[in-house]
């Protein structure tokens, strides 16, 4: 087993265990705590890929999804936790009939959205960085930073299921 | 995918052939020698044939526009060829489309170096 199919096990057994999840009547959530490591980058999005995919998203959504955690625990591991190996970062997913949501904690000090530079204005379209919250927001349906209850900035993104599975569908009145 | 990268050279222009992820770490990093390597040889006209790169997080868009900026110091050019769909969207939505010269042909991206 790979690093990476060791730390998994725990959402593989999430996801046997659960049917569809756009079928499913309650949210239902998996955290997952990850060490500062680059690593964890890699893994992060791997886990939230298998989830997405897993509750039906089409592959174009499963990619801005999978890149929208990427770019938060590598915001998480560079900038929040400042590459301190001692601190944590905070993976939860939760799942319900309609949406998606993901939230990446850290333990740094926070931040405001708002004080981050627009990357797109011309004086910052050469920069070398400062294109990840950019991303998060552009890629997903919703997009928001919190301070955490550690302290540190809780990034809360939302990606909605598609109309076709959106939700679960009533079932069919029974006739006498 | 780990990034892998080879170098080919045609009428004094090199040509790398990336294939893989850029992303934060090896992909980046190597992205990032490559270059830089090339530079400090002399070599000033760079394309980076992208065909088999379809994905990239920030940071490799990062290390593009280090390679594009970089290359501009030293008195000299990095081209785009061949993006993905995704790479070209991705370029798109971060107003970096414009910025680089891209191309979809290779003759094309020779030739532009006049």
């Amino acid at each position: 087993l790979t690093s990476a199919e060791t730390l998994c096990y725990p959402y593989s057994a999430f996801l046997a265990k659960t049917d569809p999840f756009w079928m499913a009547e309650q949210t239902k959530r998996i955290e997952v705590t990850l060490e500062t490591l680059l690593d964890s980058v890699d893994l992060a999005e791997h886990i939230t890929l298998r989830i997405a995919d897993a509750a039906g998203f089409e592959e174009e959504d499963c990619h801005k999804i999978g890149m929208s955690v990427r770019e938060g625990v590598i915001n998480a591991y560079n900038y929040g936790n400042q590459r301190e190996r001692s601190k944590k970062i905070f993976l939860t997913v939760e799942l319900g009939p309609e949406k998606m949501v993901i939230r990446v904690l850290d333990q740094g000090p926070g931040f405001e959205a708002k004080e981050i530079p627009d990357p797109l204005s011309e004086e910052n379209l050469l920069r070398t960085s400062g294109r990840g919250l950019f991303l998060m927001r552009a890629f997903m349906d919703e997009f928001e930073v919190h301070k955490g209850h550690t302290g540190g900035a809780e990034l809360v993104m939302v990606k909605r299921f598609p109309k076709r599975t959106n939700g679960r569908q009533p079932a069919p009145e029974k006739e006498d | 995918m780990n990034l892998q990268a080879t170098a080919r050279e045609l009428n004094g222009i090199v040509i790398v052939d990336l294939s893989g992820r850029i992303t934060l770490g090896e992909g980046s990093a190597l992205l990032r020698r490559m270059v830089q390597d090339l530079l400090q040889k002399g070599q000033k006209k760079i394309i980076l044939n992208l065909a088999d790169v379809n994905y990239i997080d920030s940071s490799g868009i990062g290390e593009l526009v280090s390679g594009f900026t970089t290359a501009r110091h030293h008195g000299g050019e990095l081209k785009l060829l061949h993006l993905t769909k995704k790479v070209h969207d991705l370029l798109q939505i971060t107003k970096l489309y414009t910025v680089f010269d891209v191309k979809d042909d290779e003759a094309a991206a020779i030739s532009a170096f006049g």
